[in-house]
């Protein structure tokens, strides 16, 4: 009721709470139903993987930066990789550019999932996260299926990949695609523009474009302001040039009443994007060239000097920071975490909200601890 | 395409003739060192320049190369698709630089990264706080002279 003022609660949400995606605490100042403040406490999952960096050499360090983003973990073996590579200055054989195009591709699908089951979950929709959780188990198996492990996969090496793929790999990838593609239908029949999702989400927690870039934000969280920029494309990296696909970008929506940089668009921009890495996987099915796919000197020593590279992963912008001294181990190896910088916003637009879009922004933000904490 | 390391580099020297220190082009990625002093002024510059138009500030980073503390900036144009690289350096003791979260709002929580991590204090920034690690932690860890430490809170960690 207008007039009336409540006192004001701080309340604790997390760090063990459903909703937040992992340990990641908040701390709300309430006023009535009404979010005043909100301030985002981080570092439970604090492991100083760039200090670890600098005690192990490039080919140890693979590993930690599959603990980052374990959900989107073959873009950060990307990432490190190429640094390095650029730094050895050299470049993996054709064969292993195009399977590393396939597989970052598959795990960006299977990220999106993620982030498509469990916002429905955040804002109430059950079902959803199940249909998604079927379609990842199976993006999954044939990550099994590729080098044994199904979410931290040390798949992606300096000079190349570390396993092969032989035809049954790629017969089982066609038949997912086979099945996948009907599903986005699906989905959006059940939850993109199902009323309640819909009342939900739409015209909740708007970032403009301007504040987004500011912010720093990358990834879907960027393009649903409508941004167009997508490393893939304007800075290519892997091949990516070669291959046809859209951007899908933020825009309103008047028959639902979403509008650009809203909590639907961000998602929905998910959804596009799936649909664009399924046009890429088939490309690179359908031309994997023959030859080596692993190609490395036997010891990785890179000349004294630094490079900074960047990948476009599910979630945003991968940067690898890395500075070398001619030796075996790095000097300094920092990582341009994406979910870290695309939370910083939440402080600024978590303001003045429900507690309830509260969760649905931080929902749609799509974060992941272990990027976040490092 | 957007302008090279050379163009940028001669707009900065033509609108601030000595701020910039030492310039590296015969590296993998060219990059250049400006005065902290007035670090600040040229990020303004290369943010609100027409031709500059870097909008988007990438990445901060914080190293130590034993002797002083960097930080750098690793900027995008996200119009004009160019990049720069911007460094400065501060001393170990007492190592302050001007904050930037003025310009590019990023900075707030990349900077706090750098402060809990290098303990380089950002004049001028809101709420300079340690982000990663827990309040009462001893020390920067990620500068070279960091000692492990025997225990945390009377918890033996080793």
């Amino acid at each position: 009721m207008p007039g009336i003022k409540t006192q004001e609660i701080l309340v604790n949400m997390g760090p063990q709470h459903p909703s937040t995606h992992g340990v990641l605490r908040l701390v709300i100042k309430t006023d009535g139903e009404l979010v005043t403040e909100v301030t985002p406490i981080v570092g439970y999952l604090h492991r100083c993987a760039e200090k670890i960096g600098e005690n192990v050499t490039y080919d140890q360090w693979i590993p930690y930066t599959d603990r980052m983003d374990y959900i989107a973990a073959m873009g950060n073996n990307l990432g490190i990789s190429l640094a390095v590579e650029k730094l050895l200055g050299m470049e993996a054989p054709p064969r292993a550019q195009v399977i590393r195009v396939l597989v970052c591709e598959l795990n960006r699908v299977a990220s999106h999932l993620i982030a498509f089951g469990t916002f429905g979950l955040d804002v109430g929709a059950f079902t959803p996260f199940l249909y998604a959780w079927r379609e990842r188990e199976m993006i999954l198996n044939l990550f099994e299926m590729l080098c044994g492990a199904r979410m931290t996969f040390n798949y992606i090496r300096i000079g190349g990949i570390s396993f092969d793929i032989d035809q049954k790999f790629i017969d089982k990838t066609k038949e997912f695609i086979e099945w996948f593609e009907p599903r986005i239908k699906e989905y959006n029949d059940l939850l993109t523009y199902n009323r309640i999702f819909v009342e939900r989400t739409a015209k909740i927690g708007i970032i403009s474009p301007e504040r987004a870039i500011s912010y720093g934000l990358t990834g879907p969280n960027l393009r649903a302001s409508g941004v167009n920029f997508d490393v893939r494309k304007d800075f290519p990296y892997c091949g990516y040039e070669k291959y046809q696909f859209n951007i899908p970008l933020g825009r309103d929506v008047p028959e639902i009443g979403a509008v650009t940089g809203d909590c639907w668009n961000r998602y929905y921009v998910r959804i596009e994007e799936m649909i664009e890495s399924i046009k890429i996987i088939k490309q690179t099915l359908e031309n994997i060239p023959a030859g080596e796919y692993y190609d490395a000197p036997k010891k990785i020593k890179p000349k004294a000097g630094e490079v900074y590279t960047r990948i476009e992963n599910a979630r945003g912008i991968v940067g690898f920071y890395i500075i070398s001294d001619g030796s075996e181990k790095p000097v300094r190896a920092k990582v341009r975490a994406p979910s870290f910088i695309n939370l910083s916003i939440l402080p600024e637009i978590g303001k003045n909200v429900l507690v309830a879009d509260l969760i649905a922004i931080l929902g749609s933000i799509d974060i992941v601890l272990g990027e976040i904490d490092r | 395409m957007g302008l090279t390391f050379k163009e940028i580099v001669e707009k900065v020297k033509t609108q601030f003739p000595d701020s910039i220190v030492s310039t590296q082009e015969e590296v993998i990625q060219p990059w250049f060192e400006t005065k902290p002093e007035i670090l600040n002024k040229v990020c303004r510059f290369l943010k609100d320049d027409i031709e500059l138009d870097f909008d988007f500030c990438e990445s901060i980073s914080g190293v130590d190369d034993t002797k002083n503390l960097w930080v750098v900036y690793h900027l995008t144009s996200l119009r004009k698709k160019h990049l720069i690289i911007l460094k400065t350096k501060t001393e170990r003791e007492n190592s302050q630089l001007p904050t930037v979260m003025d310009i590019w709002k990023t900075a707030d929580w990349q900077e706090r990264e750098i402060y809990d991590l290098y303990g380089i204090k950002f004049d001028g920034h809101h709420d300079l706080r340690r982000i990663l690690l827990p309040e009462d932690w001893q020390g920067h860890p990620l500068r070279k002279d960091y000692k492990f430490p025997e225990d945390y809170d009377g918890i033996p960690l080793r």
